[in-house]
């Protein structure tokens, strides 16, 4: 259970995928002007994260895995076999939602479709391939790493609907500024990399 | 109208005005990273140096142009519904070729891009030129148009690159221009002239890149002021 929550620290706040890898950038950019609709992106990747890691993990293992049920490693097949899972995934999610909340559908709707490229969701199951987690901790990895962003995606929206009243040079308006104050989050970020969770 | 669609018809592929504002105006006036924002996340991680920086370019040139072409030739084929998709199964299957290709001829590259060539599929400038441009258009004009975004893209992951690099590293494309020791074409140990230089070790860490994007699009708005943000 410890070597869990270590997981779902170290992926929400030590390598967090919007700050330490710059995943997801484009809807990390284009839907962080107010608090409101960044919390609801935010939640909506959340979701998607803690659904698709799972998946991803039984296809890569049982699918396409040497030991899996075709008997040869089928690897390759990997980059479509899991945009193919996100995008359905994203899909029933989205019809899910709408029939039994329709309210949550409301603040989500636009939301979901955009999850399917936001690479975050892509980055985090790559990510779980390449550190070789067992299922247990794929699915806190998800959840950790869906956190982290969600964390993100909040503080940033609320810093630009702060800056949107400060005398910022006319070019540097906007997207520029965008990008600079995400560069300085990602140096506090940085200041968490090198802790080890499992020494506490 | 009906007259230029009977030129164009009789002339086939050509290359006039509107061709060329296909190619270029993704160069300048509608720039993937620093007007439309989009693919930032490859932009950023694989521009620690100029060599990876030019795998990664020429890989989403690749991926751009293809993409466009396949997708504007099945325009009518493909049902509204499931159009992502399709178009997802179609970048993810270029993209798998590019990773093969790199994986048996570029080794080296491949070890160092890791997941960022996958992650060319959820690169938003290819989707997103599907989706508003090769939808709609000819083959034709969607190759041109997906080789204008990609070389876009191309140009300033290659500028961030550099300025990355040689701030970084004191290296321009792996040569060692600048620098402590012996191997550098300007030693800084021995010569009194650049004695004080330093190599930035931020410039090599991921916010950098930021940074450095937020000056090129200051730099570009400044330069191009009707891009400017007026909202």
């Amino acid at each position: 259970m410890g070597e869990l929550a270590n997981i779902f620290i170290k992926s929400a706040f030590i390598e967090n995928l919007a700050l330490s890898y710059f995943l997801g950038m484009c809807s990390y950019l284009a839907v962080s002007k107010t608090v409101k609709t960044a919390v609801g992106l935010g939640l909506a990747v959340i979701f998607v994260l803690a659904i698709t890691m799972p998946i991803n993990w039984v296809i890569n293992t049982w699918l396409l895995g040497e030991n899996g049920i075709f008997g040869t490693d089928l690897t390759f097949l990997r980059f479509i076999l899991f945009i193919a899972v996100i995008a359905s995934m994203v899909q029933l999610v989205e019809m899910v939602v709408e029939k039994y909340s329709p309210s949550l559908y409301n603040s989500l709707g636009i939301f979901l479709p955009l999850i399917t490229v936001n690479c975050a969701i892509l980055g985090g199951s790559l990510f779980m391939v390449s550190k070789e987690y067992n299922f247990a901790e794929a699915v806190s990895f998800g959840l950790g790493g869906g956190f982290g962003w969600f964390l993100a995606i909040v503080a940033i929206a609320a810093i630009r609907e702060k800056i949107k009243y400060s005398a910022v040079p006319p070019a540097l308006r906007g997207l520029g500024m965008a990008f600079l104050l995400t560069g300085l989050m990602g140096m506090a970020f940085m200041g968490l990399m090198g802790i080890d969770p499992a020494a506490y | 109208m009906a007259d230029t669609a009977v030129v164009e018809k009789n002339q086939g592929i050509q290359f006039g005005k509107k061709e060329r504002k296909l190619l270029t105006d993704p160069l300048n006036d509608n720039n993937p990273i620093t007007v439309q924002v989009l693919g930032i996340c490859s932009a950023l991680a694989v521009t620690t140096g100029m060599k990876n920086a030019t795998v990664m370019a020429v890989a989403v040139v690749f991926v751009c142009l293809f993409a466009n072409v396949i997708t504007s030739a099945l325009r009518k084929a493909i049902p509204k519904q499931v159009r992502m998709i399709v178009q997802l199964v179609i970048i993810a299957t270029l993209v798998t070729v590019v990773e093969l290709v790199l994986k048996a001829y570029a080794f080296e590259s491949y070890k160092q891009l890791s997941v960022f060539i996958g992650l060319i599929i959820t690169n938003c400038i290819v989707m997103g030129r599907l989706e508003a441009f090769a939808m709609a258009n000819k083959p034709y004009e969607s190759a041109l148009d997906g080789l204008g975004n990609g070389i876009g893209y191309g140009i300033i992951l290659l500028m961030v690159a550099a300025i990355r690099e040689f701030f970084g590293k004191g290296e321009f494309y792996g040569y060692k221009i600048i620098g402590p020791s012996p191997e550098y074409a300007i030693n800084t140990l021995e010569s009194s002239l650049f004695g004080w230089y330093q190599g930035n070790n931020l410039m090599v860490l991921f916010p950098s890149a930021m940074f450095v994007i937020a000056v090129l699009i200051w730099a570009h708005r400044a330069w191009n002021p009707k891009l400017v943000d007026v909202s």
